[in-house]
Order: C-alpha cells, then sequence, then structure tokens
C-alpha cells in the first residue's frame, strides 16, 4: 500500500510537470468539447431560425415580365433583387456560388399566362449544396404557393369550387418534446465527457508504460524491493486522477458554456442543473477505472511512446461506437444496454438531462457492471506487467 | 555474496546463457568481462530478477533470484544497462524516490540522499531537473539512485559506458570505497584493462558461457599471455563454438 501510495505520489508531481499532459488534461479534453458543441448548436440556430424570419434575396431576370409574381414574392418576405444579365450569366453565378438560386422569368411569361397555357419558369439552383438548397426549397415553395393561388382564382372563374384541387388535408402533429429533439446533440455531450476524462489520463498511461520503457527508467524501477503490481496500481490509481480531474473541469465547462448557448430558441430545454452535472460525474466515475486500465493495458503491449500514442487514438474512439449505434436506431434505454460501459452512462445521462425518470435499477447495472470491467482489466494489466517481456 | 549457478536463458532461437557459473563474494569486486553479446548483461538481469533463468539457479545473499525474488532485490542495488531518469523530477528527486520505494523512512531519507549526492560528487546539479543531463551527470544519478538504501550487494551493467576520465576516476573510487566497507561488487564491461584494474576476481564470457574464471594473474598464467589483452583475445577463445 505504502509503495502504491508513492508510486501514486510520484506519477502525480512528475505529470503536474509536464506541460503535455497538463495540457491535454486540463485543456484539450474540457475545452474541446464545449466549444465544438457551441459550434453546433450555432449552426443548428442558423438554420432553424431562417425560414419566415429571415429575409431571403432572390436575384431574379426578367422582373418587368412579371410585376404581380414580384409582389407575391415580396409579400411572402422574398426581396427580389436584380440578377445576372442573362440565363447563361445565372448558371454561371449558380456554379461558382456567387448566387445560391436565381429565378429567371421569360419574356413570353406574361403572354403564356393569359392564353392559361402553363407559364414557363426557370429556377437555377444546385440541389448538391446542401446548403443553397434551403434558399432554393424556399423559392421553390413560394411559386408553387403562387401557381396554387392562380389555380385557385381561374377555377373560380370558371365556377368550379378550387378545393376540388384539394383532395387531402393534411395536417401533422409532432409529438416530440422540446428537449427530446435535442439527442443528437446530447449525444455528443456524453462522447465529449468520455473523451475529456480520456485524453486526460492519456499520456499517463503510456509514459507509465512504454514510456517508461522507452526512456530506461522501467528496469531500474523493477529492481527494486517492490511487486510490479504495487507499481502497477499506482501508476492506474495517478491515470484514474488525472481523468477525474480533466472529467470534472469538462462538466464546469460545459455547465458555463450551456448558459452562453440560445438552446430555446432551438425548442430544447435541457435539464442541465448543478444537480445533474454532479449526478452526471457520479455515472461517469466508473468509466475512469475502466478507461485507464484500458490504455495502460493497450500502452503495454506497445513497443514505443509514438506507437501507444498511434493505438490510444483508437481507443479514444472506441467508446463512441456504442452510442453511434444507438443514436442512428434512435433506441430507447433497455436493460441489456446497461452492461455495456460508455453507452449505459450515455443513455442514463441523456434521460437525466431530457429530465425523465431515471430507472434506479439501470443505474446500479450501470455502475455495477462498468466497474466489474474496469477491476477485470486492472487485473489483466498486472498479469501483463508481470510478465519478463515487459522490457520488450 | 552473490551465487551463480549453471543458468540458461534463451530468447526464441538465441541462447544467449548457456550454463554460466560463478560467485561473487562479499569484500571484494568482481569483474564480468566478455565481449558485445556474450550475455553479461543476460546473466546480470537474471541476478537482478527482471530475468527468469531457464533453467540454473543463482541467489543473493542466500535469497533465490526466482523463488524469494523480492529478497533478493533487497539485498541488491543495481545500475542496469542504459538506466534512465525521469526528465520531470530532479536529481534528489529522482534519487529520493527510490529511497521511498525501498521503503527508508522520511527521517532517513533526506539524510542518505544528502550523503549519497555528497558521495558521488553530484551537489551543483543535484536541484537541477534531469532532463537535458549530460551521459555523465545521467550515470551519476543512476549510480545514487541504486546506491541509497545502501544495499550489500552492487550490481552495475556497464557503469563506464560514456563517461569521461574524469567521471570513471571518481566511479572507479567509489567503487573500491564500498569494497572496503566489504560489499560485494559485481560489474560488467567489454573493456579488459578497466576490469584489471579494480577487479579481485575476473569472470570471462563468451558465447554464452564462462571461458575462464580467475584472479587477474591466475588468467595471465593459464593463458600464458603477459598483455592482458592477448589474454583475453586467447580466453575467449577457449570456449566452444556453437
Amino acid at each position: 500500500m505504502r509503495t502504491t501510495i508513492v508510486v501514486f505520489l510520484k506519477e502525480i508531481l512528475d505529470n503536474l510537470r509536464d506541460r503535455r499532459t497538463l495540457a491535454s488534461a486540463l485543456i484539450m479534453g474540457p475545452i474541446f468539447g464545449p466549444v465544438l458543441f457551441a459550434f453546433v448548436i450555432n449552426l443548428s440556430i442558423e438554420r432553424s431560425l431562417d425560414d419566415i424570419e429571415r429575409t431571403m434575396e432572390l436575384p431574379v431576370i426578367g422582373q418587368q415580365h412579371a410585376p404581380n409574381l414580384v409582389r407575391y414574392l415580396e409579400s411572402r418576405n422574398i426581396e427580389v433583387v436584380d440578377g445576372p444579365a442573362d440565363a447563361a450569366a445565372a448558371i454561371d453565378a449558380v456554379k461558382t456560388g456567387a448566387n445560391d438560386v436565381v429565378l429567371i422569368i421569360p419574356e413570353q411569361f406574361g403572354e403564356q399566362l393569359q392564353d392559361t397555357v402553363p407559364a414557363k419558369l426557370e429556377l437555377v439552383s444546385d440541389q448538391a449544396n446542401t446548403d443553397a438548397e434551403r434558399d432554393a426549397r424556399r423559392a421553390r415553395g413560394a411559386l408553387y404557393a403562387y401557381s396554387q393561388e392562380l389555380a385557385a382564382v381561374r377555377l373560380s372563374a370558371r365556377g368550379v369550387n378550387p378545393l376540388v384541387l384539394r383532395p387531402l388535408n393534411i395536417d401533422e402533429v409532432d409529438v416530440s418534446t422540446p428537449s427530446g429533439r435535442s439527442a443528437m446533440l446530447l449525444g455528443m455531450m456524453s462522447y465529449f465527457f468520455i473523451f475529456a476524462a480520456l485524453m486526460g489520463g492519456m499520456y499517463l498511461a503510456i509514459d507509465s508504460t512504454a514510456g517508461e520503457r522507452e526512456r530506461g527508467s522501467l528496469e531500474p524501477l523493477l529492481c527494486l524491493p517492490v511487486t510490479r503490481d504495487q507499481l502497477m496500481l499506482g501508476k492506474i490509481a495517478a491515470t484514474c486522477l488525472f481523468m477525474m480531474l480533466s472529467l470534472s473541469l469538462s462538466l464546469v465547462s460545459f455547465f458555463i458554456a450551456l448558459k452562453f448557448m440560445p438552446l430555446e430558441q432551438l425548442g430544447m430545454t435541457p435539464n442541465f442543473s448543478p444537480r445533474v452535472m454532479l449526478a452526471a460525474l457520479l455515472l461517469f466515475a466508473p468509466f475512469i477505472l475502466l478507461g485507464a486500465a484500458l490504455m495502460t493495458l493497450v500502452a503495454s503491449f506497445t513497443k514505443s511512446y509514438r506507437e501507444a500514442q498511434t493505438w490510444l487514438s483508437v481507443v479514444l474512439i472506441a467508446p463512441t461506437m456504442p452510442i453511434l449505434i444507438v443514436s442512428i436506431l434512435t433506441l430507447r434505454p433497455r436493460l441489456e444496454f446497461m452492461f455495456v460501459p460508455s453507452l449505459s452512462q450515455h443513455l442514463l445521462l441523456v434521460d437525466m438531462v431530457k429530465n425523465e425518470p431515471v430507472n434506479n435499477l439501470h443505474v446500479v447495472i450501470s455502475v455495477v457492471s462498468t466497474l466489474i470491467f474496469g477491476a477485470l482489466l486492472t487485473w489483466i494489466c498486472a498479469r501483463l506487467y508481470r510478465r519478463e517481456g515487459l522490457l520488450g | 555474496m552473490i551465487r551463480v549457478h549453471e543458468i540458461h536463458k534463451s530468447f526464441g532461437v538465441v541462447r544467449a546463457v548457456r550454463g554460466v557459473s560463478f560467485q561473487a563474494p562479499d569484500g571484494k569486486i568482481t569483474g564480468l568481462l566478455g565481449p558485445n553479446g556474450a550475455g553479461k548483461s543476460t546473466t546480470l538481469r537474471v541476478l537482478y530478477t527482471v530475468l527468469k533463468p531457464d533453467a540454473g539457479t543463482a541467489s543473493v545473499d542466500g535469497a533465490d533470484v526466482v523463488k524469494d525474488g523480492l529478497n533478493a532485490r533487497r539485498r541488491i542495488g543495481a545500475l542496469p544497462h542504459g538506466s534512465g531518469l525521469y526528465p520531470h523530477l530532479t536529481a534528489r528527486e529522482n534519487v529520493a524516490y527510490f529511497a521511498r520505494l525501498c521503503g527508508l523512512d522520511k527521517a532517513e531519507i533526506d539524510d542518505r540522499v544528502d550523503e549519497i549526492v555528497r558521495l558521488l560528487e553530484i551537489e551543483d546539479f543535484a536541484d537541477r531537473r534531469t532532463k537535458g543531463f549530460s551521459q555523465g551527470q545521467r550515470t551519476k544519478v543512476s549510480l545514487a539512485r541504486a546506491l541509497v538504501h545502501d544495499p550489500q550487494n552492487v550490481i552495475l551493467d556497464e557503469p563506464s559506458n560514456g563517461l569521461d576520465v574524469m567521471a570513471t576516476r571518481s566511479l572507479r573510487n567509489l567503487i573500491l570505497k564500498l569494497k572496503d566497507a566489504g560489499r560485494c561488487v559485481l560489474f560488467s564491461s567489454h573493456v579488459m584493462q578497466e576490469v584489471a584494474a579494480l577487479c579481485d576476481d575476473i569472470c570471462i564470457i563468451a558465447n554464452g558461457q564462462v571461458a575462464i574464471d580467475d584472479s587477474v594473474d591466475g588468467i595471465r598464467n593459464r593463458t600464458g599471455c603477459d598483455d592482458l589483452e592477448d589474454a583475453f583475445v586467447k580466453a575467449i577463445h577457449m570456449v566452444r563454438p556453437d
């Protein structure tokens, strides 16, 4: 026990003096998550605010041929501006991205309307460009609506009820709760916590195995009258502490960052109270032992610091897999999911943040099974540490 | 007192050590001499319990290195080949860390570290972080680390590698001091002159086997060579080839 504490304290002192470890534990993990999260949220807000509120500019060629249409568009908050010189210039402008969408009103438009033959309009857009397609969709919608209005007027003029053109009346009812809509974003958040935790301990895990071996400090250490289990436990404990530090900082930075994000505008009302944050910390804590042991295990298989870094970046991605699959399939929390580390933490966190009741049995299974996995990996690490081949 | 009896060690198809036996008594300096790749380091690594022999036994003050590794390690201060330090810790902290791991008391540690720092003449850089230390400085700190718990048996694997004349001299004085204090000193080298100048007994190893185990004069007599280098070359041809 004393040996383990001596190793633990030395690793902490050593790594507190290591800028790289500190940067990844105190800056990389805790800052990266909130920044990326804020970026995605702001992007979503920009897009959802778009539709009606924002005035859209629509370059139109041949405005003089359809004054009524232009007036109609302007009533729909679409500002008609002068377009490129001709059709060829319009296609060029859209291709190069100078314009997202251009409407071309041919000279014959008025005549064709009067003759009640389908009047030709050209809408130039790049459908593969999703960003530009938003504006195109809005322009298209406005044109269809205008077309329907004209049709209704014509039918009325002929004594036909315009409703014959509307055999169906589709009314969409959206039952998703405001906070339910944010599930994808929340999935991202649980990964950031896991990422922050792993980043916090990554360099310690490498240092305690591949790093010590490469530096040549492992062999003298193994010559001392201590058991290898004691050394390894001290190192894993120090790794856990840095991971815990990084996770806590990441929770705090999220808590602060979310205060500055206009989530309500997205229709999200997530519960990020300090209580939920504290619960999240406790919920993710068992994952720390698992992560520390996993990283130490992987790093002890590698021959050099660089190789360890390469393999550990794979480990950083591994916990996303179950979260990703569940998010794509939009699966609800189920008992058997609680046996899967990272997935169980994710699902429980999402429930808490969405203000939904959390199943206590699920919490117990998540904590216990993650701890068991962690203990198992620690045991395997200890076995590996006893190998002769440890020195490479 | 270190005893090695008929130890064998292979790495895959490479038979690094093939039946090495020798003794290193207390109060004497024993040199393990041999060309590169002769099996010196492997033999020493078995002694400080980092490797397990495939066959044979070895003991340190009676503690078997395989069955009672922890006790064997208690009796050893080891300087493995190419020992590295912790670059973010000062020289003193590096030494104190090992002292703590050896189970020294808090009060004892400061005194012992001061003493060993003085003994090895590393006061000038003792409180600097070891990042960027020269090879000689690193070796001195590694030595201080190995000796901080005042071990009865001292095993040094090529300690003079990369040392300049002055550093080699102070290393030699240190080894002689250890001998005078009744310690058992075992060190390896591939330089005949160095070994001859220091050792009471020399064990010449070649091709994983002991060629000659004798005093300097004994080796001269048995090889019939007056020149030490010639004696060394002749001795390593005495072992049977593969």
